[in-house]
């Protein structure tokens, strides 16, 4: 990149570094409601203001001291229903760095209760009287479920096949900072769409925010009426890529590789994987995205991974704490 | 270097451009120069004289099992393509019931190699929908496609699970392939050696009820509806199918079928006394089904007439009826059979022809079954009228297990090429 350039940036986001939103808890709201569920209801005014202000924390995260006291005094529990290093890491770290009291839990489930289990587990939390409650769980709806037992604010950290909002949120807040908008740009969201919550979430906000959006993979692995998202549905990966600006790919899980929804990895990869065959098909200044974890050799192949001109990858996960602090933030001033 | 064949005075007989005229045709280089009614021999080519005869494509058999690999000792792809060339076949999509079965990449191709070196005829290999047929995890279609595979199908299996069904289906769609349906419930039918009725009752065998196979056609019909897959029915033989299928047409969806030449002729009393040279999969149907069958290819309904070609030896079909394996052979009696359409009536000759030349080309995506400039010179001479009684010691077939053993016929291939090369 042109050193120029970047200089350029970092200036540019220093101007925007706003102490008034980092620190003053009476600062105008940024979310109408009191959880952040989905993606789902929210307004793109709502999205525009949390991408901003998530440029302010890019931009601390940056700086020798990263710490804000927006959230001094407040308590906020990380409860995991499913392992992710990275999300909860994640969270932590944003939690931490404005100043919160974190609180990690990994909970094994029980699936005979499941259900009285979760509601169970909300009342015993709710005793706690915590601030703010990030949950993922494996059962879509177990956020909302929450959200209506407890007196906090609730995250949604992922449920089940239905939404995963900080991602969303992050992937925009990437994109954003590198294409400057939504606005005619084209994003192509690739592999196992049936089962991904990412998928879901950034179907929404990116539809919502103006980009045009594509699914592209096999038939086993789209939902039935995807078209009815106002997407496109590509079942050729060279059809589908053509003109992308992004490239999406999401990640397969194991379990789906038996045979079920595709039936062998290589087969996946030939078709599926994104190399630099493929990679070609796009625009030529196409970024790429992953979620991580990735499948290389399944989904995604090592040099188009590893590749800094064209991967965005570690800069999804940089944006992730950005995006959590925003979010902590923004929830925290509905509550002040 | 370029042999020259001039075909003269023939009729020419093309169904997929509804061409019958008297004239000639002329092959280069293993393709179809040039045809027509005032066609001149080059001075250089080898004359056939087809002295009026029906020269028309070479045939197209959607169905046919081989023992190759893993049973050669009932047929081999050479000893299955010199029955085939002796039938007036030029191409046979092979099942994948084999062993090992078709199911990996690596065996198309083997089956392709072995194929080019081999068989007289050119040989389509299906490759299996489920791996090892087991009906529980689909196949690497889009790499087995790749290889070279025709079609998806697990034979005369049917994949019992819908929910597999339904997710092969959606895979296969993803790449446009092909799949080949075998329709009969494994549950209802399990067991069974003939169709339940009357006649069953008192010979005593175990049968399962014909609409075991009208319940997959209908389950599958549905299953297209909601994947989008091209869907091809391998044989069907009940009425109730024809009529689901008839109205799956009406409604648009990407479905054809094919019907095999002995559920065209036989009935279930054409077991006899227990007669396992007709025990074939799936069984002889009652004479209304059988008539509907032959209803069902004049109205277009049924798209292609097939041998489902099965060698058995006298291992597995000199035996008590039930115990006795499935199957006939018929790559010598398909177009036989066939004719018997057309001298009954029920269907005019292009019309016959066309279920076993264009038809089959066209579902299963092969540059074959047609009379045009430029199309492979793969050509059946049949003499439509000539007359003769079956005997099972002429078939060229490795097995000799023919439902038609003693069966008068009308009609036959004379000669037979495949890419300009006489082979029968």
């Amino acid at each position: 990149m042109d050193p120029k350039a970047t200089a350029g940036l970092q200036d540019d986001l220093r101007l925007r570094i706003s102490p008034a939103l980092m620190t003053d808890p009476t600062a105008a709201p940024i979310l109408k409601a009191n959880h952040l569920l989905g993606i789902e209801g929210l307004s793109p005014g709502e999205v525009t203001a949390l991408l901003d202000l998530a440029e302010t924390y890019a931009a601390l995260n940056r700086a020798p001291d990263k710490k804000a006291a927006v959230l001094k005094g407040r308590t906020l529990i990380n409860l995991f229903f499913e392992a992710s290093t990275r999300t909860q890491s994640s969270f932590e770290l944003a939690g931490k760095r404005l100043g919160a009291d974190v609180l990690n839990m990994s909970v094994r489930t029980s699936s005979v209760t499941k259900g009285e289990t979760l509601i169970d587990t909300a009342a015993t939390l709710n005793a706690m009287r915590p601030d703010m409650l990030v949950v993922r769980h494996h059962d879509s709806g177990a956020a909302e479920l929450l959200s209506r037992k407890l007196d906090c604010s609730v995250v949604n950290a992922g449920d089940g096949a239905h939404e995963h909002p900080t991602q969303a949120l992050l992937d925009a807040l990437t994109i954003r900072r590198r294409r400057g908008g939504f606005h005619n740009l084209t994003v192509a969201i690739c592999g196992d769409v049936l089962h991904s919550r990412v998928a879901r979430s950034n179907i929404r906000l990116l539809s919502m925010m103006g980009a045009e959006v594509r699914l592209v993979a096999p038939r086993t692995l789209l939902p039935v009426d995807a078209e009815r998202f106002g997407v496109g549905i590509f079942t050729d990966m060279r059809e589908g890529l053509k003109g992308a600006d992004i490239v999406m790919m999401l990640r397969l899980q194991l379990e789906r590789m038996a045979g079920a929804f595709v039936p062998s990895t290589r087969e996946y990869f030939r078709f599926y994987g994104l190399d630099r065959e493929k990679l070609g098909w796009a625009k030529p200044a196409a970024l790429v995205m992953h979620p991580g974890p990735m499948n290389r050799g399944v989904e995604i192949a090592s040099d188009v991974a590893d590749d800094p001109d064209v991967s965005l990858i570690s800069e999804q996960v940089e944006m992730g704490v950005a995006i959590r602090m925003a979010v902590l933030d923004a929830l925290a001033r509905g509550r002040a | 270097m370029t042999k020259r064949l001039f075909f003269r005075d023939a009729r020419l007989v093309d169904p997929a451009s509804g061409l019958d005229v008297k004239g000639a045709l002329l092959v280069e280089h293993g393709r179809i120069a040039d045809l027509g009614p005032n066609l001149s021999a080059p001075e250089d080519a080898e004359i056939v004289d087809c002295r009026g005869l029906v020269l028309a494509p070479g045939l197209v058999d959607g169905r046919v099992f081989t023992g190759e690999p893993g049973s050669e000792h009932r047929e081999t792809l050479a000893s299955a393509s010199e029955a085939a060339a002796a039938g007036g076949v030029t191409t046979i999509v092979t099942m994948p019931v084999t062993d090992p079965v078709i199911d990996a990449p690596s065996l198309v191709d083997f089956l392709r190699r072995r194929a080019a070196a081999t068989a007289k005829v050119r040989v389509a290999p299906a490759a299996a929908l489920t791996k090892g047929l087991a009906g529980e995890t689909m196949t690497e279609i889009g790499l087995l496609k790749e290889a070279g595979a025709v079609a998806f199908t697990d034979g005369d299996r049917t994949v019992g699970n819908a929910r597999v069904m339904r997710r092969a289906l959606a895979y296969a769609a993803t790449f446009g392939a092909l799949v080949v349906g075998h329709a009969e419930d494994p549950d209802l039918t399990d067991g069974a050696a003939m169709t339940e009725g009357e006649f069953a009752t008192r010979l005593g065998l175990p049968a399962a009820p014909a609409l075991a196979e009208a319940i997959i056609v209908e389950r599958d019909i549905r299953l297209v509806e909601l994947t989008g897959a091209r869907y091809h029915f391998g044989q069907i033989s009940t009425r109730a199918s024809l009529d689901a299928i008839a109205a799956a047409k009406r409604r648009g969806l990407p479905v054809t079928c094919g019907v095999s030449a002995h559920h065209l002729m036989l009935n279930e009393l054409d077991v006899g006394p227990y007669y396992p040279f007709r025990k074939v999969k799936p069984p002889l149907r009652s004479e209304d089904d059988r008539a509907a069958m032959v209803e069902g290819v004049a109205s277009d309904v049924i798209d292609v007439i097939v041998s489902s070609h099965e060698p058995q030896g006298a291992d597995t079909k000199r035996q008590p009826f039930a115990a006795a394996a499935f199957g006939t052979v018929g790559l010598e009696t398909l177009l036989p059979a066939a004719l018997a359409l057309y001298h009954e009536g029920h269907a005019p000759l292009a019309h016959v022809l066309k279920t076993l030349t264009a038809a089959p080309a066209r579902i299963f995506g092969l540059d074959a079954g047609r009379l045009a400039k430029g199309a492979p010179a793969d050509l059946t001479l049949i003499d439509v009228d000539a007359p003769f009684v079956l005997d099972e010691r002429t078939l060229h077939s490795r097995a000799r297990n023919t439902a038609f053993d003693g069966r008068k016929f009308q009609g036959r291939a004379k000669m037979t090429f495949v890419g300009g090369e006489r082979v029968f």
